[in-house]
């Protein structure tokens, strides 16, 4: 009698009780799809601005200097773009614009050369000058890679409103 | 005899496909979830562009400036003015010094609002050139926007 029953253990064996493991996983997911959140990119427009009056040498100035000029309305919204002395209608025009004149994909030395600066009013949206910039410094072509027209960015001195 | 036989042996529904997908899930969340709390402050929306792709190498000695609406900036959680700034900025360089760095090497990240008026975002990075305190690179912050397909031009 005694061999028959373990026998049957041996059979059966040992069960391996899978409830609580089960338990801990789905307290781990629970864990994890609180701690998830999403974000969205965030991405630089890298500018590199130093003071005028530097103690190295002098850095020469870029021969070309492009001046972009940004209005606003008196609630912020944009009004005119300015190319040098040229009002635009609007980014697309800019980009344009900024390709005739550097030529479309320029080479290291064109960036290096062309430097672009910005004129806003104190009003203006700040989403008006990431736009500018974003027109200003490139575009994505059909696969998606960045071409690069300008690299030099700065911003001109700012004057407070009522001077 | 037979009936008796299978009605014995009850089978239970069979989790096993249930829980490979929760482990499926579990190593997704696990790839995905960030742990690193990057300074972001809930009520400033930025700007989009198209432009904006993250950078590949991680910004040496970073110092975060969120911008808001308003005008005030928040700087390591707390809401300052332009002369509260001045101060915590010139805390910041004393820091940095005492690392053996220099504040021409570091970068100020500036995450502004969209409608922030663009004269105050000018005056901060005006603040943060002052002499005394002497940084000089400068990355605007916008939020990456996938670019919108233009029509070919006729």
């Amino acid at each position: 009698m005694r061999v028959r029953n373990t026998e049957r253990y041996k059979s059966e064996g040992i069960q391996l009780q899978m409830t609580p493991m089960i338990d801990i996983v789905f307290q781990l997911l629970v864990f994890f799809i609180m701690t998830f959140n999403i974000v969205t990119q965030e991405g630089d427009f890298n500018i590199k601005m130093p003071r005028a009056a530097d103690k190295g040498p002098p850095v020469p100035d870029p021969p070309q200097i492009i001046k972009v000029s940004l209005r606003c309305n008196s609630n912020g919204s944009l009004k005119t773009i300015q190319f040098g002395d040229r009002p635009l209608g609007n980014f697309e025009l800019l980009r344009a614009s900024i390709i005739a004149f550097v030529g479309d994909d320029p080479g290291e030395a064109a960036l290096k050369a062309t430097e672009v600066e910005f004129d806003c009013d104190y009003n203006l949206r700040y989403e008006y000058v990431i736009e500018a910039i974003t027109a200003v410094s490139g575009y994505p072509d059909e696969q998606g890679n960045i071409v690069t027209l300008v690299e030099k960015l700065k911003f001109t001195p700012v004057t407070p409103p009522g001077g | 005899m037979r009936i008796k036989k299978r009605l014995g042996k009850l089978q239970e529904g069979d989790m096993t496909p249930m829980i490979d997908m929760v482990f499926q899930l579990i190593a997704f969340f696990m790839v995905l979830v960030n742990f690193s709390k990057a300074e972001q402050a809930e009520e400033i929306k930025l700007p989009s562009s198209e432009l904006a792709k993250p950078a590949e190498d991680p910004i040496v000695s970073p110092i975060t400036l969120q911008v808001t609406k308003d005008g005030t900036v928040l700087l390591g959680g707390e809401r300052v003015d332009l002369a509260g700034l001045r101060r915590k900025l010139q805390l910041e360089v004393a820091v940095l010094k005492s690392q053996d760095k220099r504040a021409s090497d570091a970068t100020i990240i500036i995450r502004a609002d969209g409608s922030t008026k663009t004269g105050i975002v000018q005056e901060v990075i005006a603040l943060c050139q002052e002499e005394g305190i002497g940084f000089e690179k400068f990355a605007l912050r916008a939020e990456w926007q996938k670019p919108i397909k233009r029509e070919p031009d006729p």
